[in-house]
């Protein structure tokens, strides 16, 4: 984990850890060394809420042309989402 | 400790021990059963976070006649998994740099004052520990008598990576380190690089301080982590750790 680079913003939304959804308070977005992913990095992701303790967490790690590409997919939808909303 | 007739033993076990600012910080402590004097071993754990490696890592060191001391950097951060914790402290920029210094003074002190230690103390990590093995080694208060940093990244920083936990890059320290230095890095690791690596070496020649340092081929960050596939690489780790058993032996015997 030695390249430090991370980032952490403020979400609203729910997640699922376990058998238990949780609201979303935070996500942490790092390009770093991952704990299971078998690379030397990835785009890991972290869905949590700081305020239920660390264990509210939903974890993933994606290769990085995978990430951008999920990017991409996010925004694409959102802004079909954005037009079907004002239809 | 490799004699079949020999008794052997060791205690192992979760303590507490005064951190930066006097806190009282958890730290996982193993040491050979038997009345020494025993060299001593601060082991910085990495950005996994205080986890399964370093608690066999202390035990190992227990096995090879060493009282050590793996102190939790992010006890005040939060407790849970050690995964789930070092994402947190992760996305936060990691362990204050002034932080871990007073939390291994607090560590090496207390080391110092056990009757069965030799008075002798190594310090060692790897990843963000083995940085952090580095800072130590150069800004102890306490002092130490050797140190080993395992691939650790960013004791080379880039200007616009310091940030306000981690001000100062390491490599900038060079002139206070106080005790030999080892380093086993891996030609394939992109951090530190072996570039970064040769400029921290260039800076230790030009400062004048004992030092060695082993690039091993075929292999990239966190060569020793069997329980990575895609880190372990089983020729550097045997070598590497020869040479670490080596290095310790000739600094920390009484």
């Amino acid at each position: 984990m030695c390249t430090m680079i991370a980032e952490k913003i403020e979400v609203a939304g729910s997640g699922k850890a376990r058998d238990r959804w949780f609201d979303l308070a935070q996500t942490y977005v790092s390009f770093d060394h991952p704990f299971h992913y078998r690379r030397e990095h990835a785009l890991s992701l972290d869905f949590v809420n700081e305020s239920l303790g660390p264990g509210a967490r939903v974890a993933v790690e994606l290769a990085p042309d995978a990430a951008r590409a999920l990017a991409a997919a996010i925004l694409r939808i959102l802004d079909e989402g954005a037009k079907a909303e004002g239809a | 400790m490799d004699d079949t007739g020999a008794y052997e033993g060791m205690l192992a076990e979760t303590i507490t021990v005064p951190g930066d600012g006097g806190d009282r910080i958890h730290a996982y402590f193993a040491r050979p059963l038997g009345a020494g004097p025993f060299p001593a071993m601060l082991l910085f754990h990495h950005i996994p976070g205080w986890d399964e490696w370093y608690r066999e890592l202390a035990r190992r060191y227990a096995h090879h006649g060493y009282v050590a001391i793996a102190p939790d950097l992010y006890c005040r951060d939060s407790h849970g998994t050690a995964e789930d914790v070092a994402a947190k402290v992760r996305a936060e920029g990691g362990a204050p740099d002034e932080r871990v210094i007073g939390d291994a003074d607090g560590a090496i002190a207390f080391l110092r004052a056990l009757p069965y230690v030799n008075g002798r103390v190594g310090v060692m990590g790897t990843c963000s520990g083995g940085r952090h093995s580095v800072l130590v080694a150069s800004r102890s208060r306490e002092g130490v008598d050797a140190a080993v940093d395992c691939w650790g990244g960013n004791v080379v920083t880039p200007p616009e990576r310091l940030t306000e936990r981690q001000p100062v890059a390491p490599i900038d320290y060079t002139a206070d380190l106080q005790a030999p230095l080892l380093g086993l890095f891996g030609e394939n690791d992109r951090s530190p690089t072996p570039e970064q690596v040769a400029e921290h070496e260039a800076a230790l020649r030009r400062a004048g301080k004992e030092y060695e340092f082993h690039m091993y081929p075929n292999a990239g960050h966190g060569f020793f982590y069997y329980q990575y596939p895609q880190a372990y690489a089983a020729e550097a780790a045997v070598d590497g750790w020869e040479k670490l058993w080596d290095f310790l032996g000739r600094h920390l015997a009484a």
